[in-house]
């Protein structure tokens, strides 16, 4: 478990090398401020470099796009390099599948669950290695000297050597196969509120964004895209479009036709005057209310299992009380403050990429495959992202700029209007569930049952995309009989990962049946979700903890209602209470009280941030998120028609943390599923109507 | 195209461009200065937010021939050394998470507090409403402007004694 890679020899470096391009990699780099490490920099392994100066490089695989990884990263390689706080900056590291495995990437809240292990291991080998470096120069054996806050100290002398004086020969000893790891007791940097690195860098406009990438002699462009999905350019006049000042070239693309100009603004006023017929291809049939009559119509039959336990549908005959209902939500866009774009310069012998991407070999895959030069002589130069949320997994953005820059010969940035971006999405699908569910006569439930129609867009195996069943097919209380099944149901809308994945609707959808459930069973939602989690207690205790801190029970303000809800995803658990009113009918959220047990805990200020923030986005599809498909086009277009929540609607949001030492699991994407179906079931409890389509509407609660 | 003159954080400009192309756009594509940030090109999300002799405005429609012989300042020139209130404020309670956003939010805040020592909750969003976070940092956000008020206020305090006022 806690081997640790050696780079190559060859990788001894003196900062200011520069990379393929001729530019200094500390370009792409959002380094802690901005510094560079003078003198020799050691390489110890993938994630730690040395320099001279004392100055430690963790060397992040991981995109930092908010969520912190850069910090909370950083502290779990210097707590076992047991180094000083105050001497590690940060490096994006460049794509090496060697080092950093076959899928590079940050996706999955995956960053601390799948970096613990390794990078405890990198510091801890760093460690020992630097150890043994000094006992070598010492002439004396190592039991003899410890590693302390930077240097390694010779316990009979007191002498000192720091870390920087004895980088260099370190990085030729053999690397410790099993590092001794710390005991949990001693972290001093691990479970810390450590600042953020990155915060001095987005305070004063210094942080590099991708769309903030400038490349010698480089050139602006735009594409226009076929509005709907699928299409292609029949036929283009660039006439009028080259007239337009400023507009150098008009190039066809796989995307649809780029306009090349000497800045931004001119090529998006060349693309308003570039005429294309669009041969617009077999989407343009759907509209919203067709798909979802073709999801009702799956619905009608039985689908593939996802899951069954017991016998839902005998049990479901025999029960005493029974329900039904069907549940919806839209399509959603990922709508990041940083419209995609990407920066490229392709060349005979090589190929730069500087993106803000959250996948770097499917960036490089890509950019390989339109240049056709092999993998290793493409650059991927990772810079800060403006917000992730999942869409800067795909690699369409990226493709955008190669094949601009191959065609005309030269480096390019190309960048997203809001209304590219908004239209051409690969959004969260759409999506309609049925349930059925069944008590008895005590109010138990007895029997569970689903079926869900919605795309697939994370692979299907057997007849079943388990994201889009996620949430539904892993229920996480106790009921005897369950039965979960799945359509297929497939428009042609592109599709993929938004946050928190299939949970961000089947959560609302599970948790609000739940809620119907137990107001049929006529007990407390609170009461009834509690007496089915006997078997995961640490469901239960985020439940029991989130409901003594919101005050459930107790009397609130004439007009005020609760409600919770639960979820157990990426390796976390989490619950939530939303207090809630109406003003002038519309849905006002208050306060959202989360419970989070997510293991380990880095560094607990984050883990505070990625909840609220989870909670935003969520309430942000809850209460106003819907894209909506006319003829095989996205209607929503800018800000204006897809609103996220502001500040003028921000409820107060308080995180209660559970200790604990179990595994780290993740945060990024615990607190998105829960916000929603808190609010509904709110409102469910406030005025009687049970929401169950989202985007939540003022005439739904009427 | 036409020669366009102006200040940006005090230093003179000359630009030749388009009349109307927007002043987003030529600080961050012609002049290289990207700390603005381009965001929906409507005035619909605050990223783009400079101030324009003080006050906040909405770089991504504003044409730059309307700024002519104007002093502009961007995120870059509101203090030498990220020491303004905002800024100061912005560090201590670790604001921003991904970041994109930050330069317009801490523009409208500078803005806000310049114009009201002391502001409200509802002060607070009513003029932060404007600036769109897709990160969910408006908690954090609210909690700093209230921090960067008192920063304010205590050194103009100590201005004051220090003053002939």
């Amino acid at each position: 478990m806690n081997s640790v890679k050696k780079v190559n020899r060859r990788d001894f470096l003196k900062t200011g090398a520069t990379g393929a391009a001729g530019l200094t990699l500390t370009f792409a780099l959002p380094s802690r401020l901005a510094a560079q490490a003078t003198g020799s920099v050691a390489r110890l392994n993938g994630y730690v470099h040395i320099g001279a100066d004392d100055s430690i490089t963790f060397v992040s695989a991981k995109s930092e796009m908010g969520q912190g990884p850069l910090t909370s990263l950083s502290q779990i390689l210097a707590e076992e390099l047991e180094c000083d706080w105050k001497k590690v900056r940060t490096e994006m590291a460049p794509v090496d599948p060697k080092l950093y495995g076959p899928l590079q990437g940050t996706f999955g809240s995956l960053s601390v669950r799948t970096s613990w292990q390794p990078l405890r291991a990198a510091g801890a080998s760093a460690r020992e290695m630097l150890v043994e470096a000094a006992a070598q120069k010492w002439g004396v054996n190592k039991s003899q000297c410890r590693a302390e806050n930077g240097a390694v100290l010779n316990t009979s002398t007191n002498a000192r050597l720091t870390y920087g004086s004895l980088a260099e020969a370190a990085a030729k000893l053999p690397v410790p196969t099993t590092p001794a790891l710390k005991d949990p007791k001693q972290f001093r940097y691990i479970g810390k509120s450590l600042k953020r690195l990155d915060t001095p860098l987005k305070v004063n406009g210094t942080a590099v964004f991708g769309i903030d990438a400038k490349v010698p002699g480089m050139q602006f462009a735009v594409i226009a895209k076929c509005p709907v999905f699928g299409g292609k350019v029949a036929s283009f006049d660039a006439t009028k479009a080259k007239a337009v000042p400023g507009v150098k070239q008009v190039v066809p693309v796989s995307s649809g036709v780029a306009v090349v100009a000497d800045n931004t603004w001119n090529a998006m006023e060349g693309r308003k005057a570039l005429q294309i017929q669009w041969d617009e291809g077999p989407v343009a049939k759907w509209s919203s209310p067709g798909i979802r009559q073709m999801f009702a119509d799956l619905v009608a039959k039985p689908g593939a299992v996802a899951r069954k336990v017991g016998d839902a549908d005998t049990a479901l005959n025999a029960a005493a009380k029974k329900l039904d209902a069907v549940y919806e939500a839209p399509y959603l866009s990922h709508a990041p403050m940083e419209p995609m774009n990407c920066t490229a310069h392709v060349r005979a012998d090589g190929c730069d990429v500087w993106a803000a991407t959250q996948i770097q070999t499917a960036a490089r895959q890509k950019a390989a495959q339109i240049t056709g030069l092999p993998a290793e002589k493409v650059q991927i130069h990772t810079l800060f992202l403006g917000g992730g949320f999942g869409r800067r997994g795909g690699d369409d953005f990226i493709a955008d700029a190669v094949e601009v820059s191959k065609a005309i010969g030269g480096p390019v940035k190309v960048t997203w209007s809001r209304e590219d971006d908004m239209q051409h999405d690969l959004y969260r699908p759409a999506s309609l569930t049925t349930f059925k569910g069944g008590l008895d006569a005590q109010g138990n439930p007895v029997s569970f049952m689903s079926r869900t129609a919605c795309p697939s867009f994370a692979g299907m195996q057997n007849g079943v995309d388990r994201a889009a069943v996620e949430g539904i097919a892993d229920l996480v209380y106790d009921v005897p009989n369950l039965q979960v099944e799945y359509h297929q149901g497939e428009p042609g809308i592109p599709t993929t990962y938004w946050r928190s994945v299939g949970y961000s609707q089947n959560t609302f959808f599970t948790e609000s049946f739940i809620d119907e459930m137990a107001h049929a069973a006529g007990k407390d939602p609170f009461e009834f979700r509690r007496g089915l989690l006997a078997k995961t207690p640490r469901a239960l205790a985020v439940l029991e903890l989130a409901a003594e801190k919101a005050g459930w029970g107790k009397p609130l303000p004439a007009g005020r209602a609760r409600g919770i809800s639960l979820v157990n995803n990426i390796g976390s658990f989490n619950a939530q209470v939303a207090e809630v009113s109406l003003e002038k009918g519309k849905p006002r959220v208050h306060r959202v009280v989360c419970a989070v047990d997510c293991g380990e805990v880095i560094n607990p200020a984050i883990l505070e941030q990625q909840i609220q923030s989870g909670i935003v986005y969520g309430l942000s599809a809850a209460l106003k998120g819907a894209i909506t498909i006319d003829r095989g086009r996205v209607q929503q277009q800018n800000f204006n028609t897809y609103d996220p929540l502001r500040m003028d609607e921000m409820p107060v949001v308080e995180v209660h943390i559970v200790p604990s030492h179990a595994a780290p699991g993740g945060i990024g994407e615990a607190s998105t599923p829960t916000a929603g179906p808190a609010v509904a079931n709110a409102l469910f409890a406030l005025t009687g109507k049970r929401v169950r389509k989202l985007p939540i509407r003022p005439e739904d609660l009427a | 195209m036409a020669e366009i003159k102006f200040n940006v954080n005090g230093k003179p400009q000359a630009v030749n461009v388009s009349p109307a192309m927007p002043l987003l756009w030529v600080l961050r594509d012609t002049l290289g200065m990207t700390g603005t940030k381009f965001g929906c090109g409507m005035a619909l999300c605050g990223a783009c937010t400079v101030h324009l002799n003080g006050q906040a405005i909405r770089s991504c429609i504003t044409p730059v021939s309307s700024i002519a012989g104007k002093n502009i300042t961007t995120i870059e020139g509101l203090s030498p050394d990220s020491t303004h209130a905002v800024q100061r404020a912005w560090l201590e309670n670790d604001v921003p998470q991904c970041g994109y956003c930050q330069s317009g939010q801490i523009m409208a805040a500078a803005s806000l507090l310049a114009k009201k020592s002391k502001p409200s909750d509802a002060d607070i969003d009513e003029v932060m409403k404007g600036n769109l976070c897709r990160c969910g940092t408006y908690q954090g956000i609210r909690a700093a402007i209230h921090r960067a008020s008192e920063i304010l206020t205590a050194s103009n305090g100590a201005a004051n004694k220090g003053g002939v006022a």
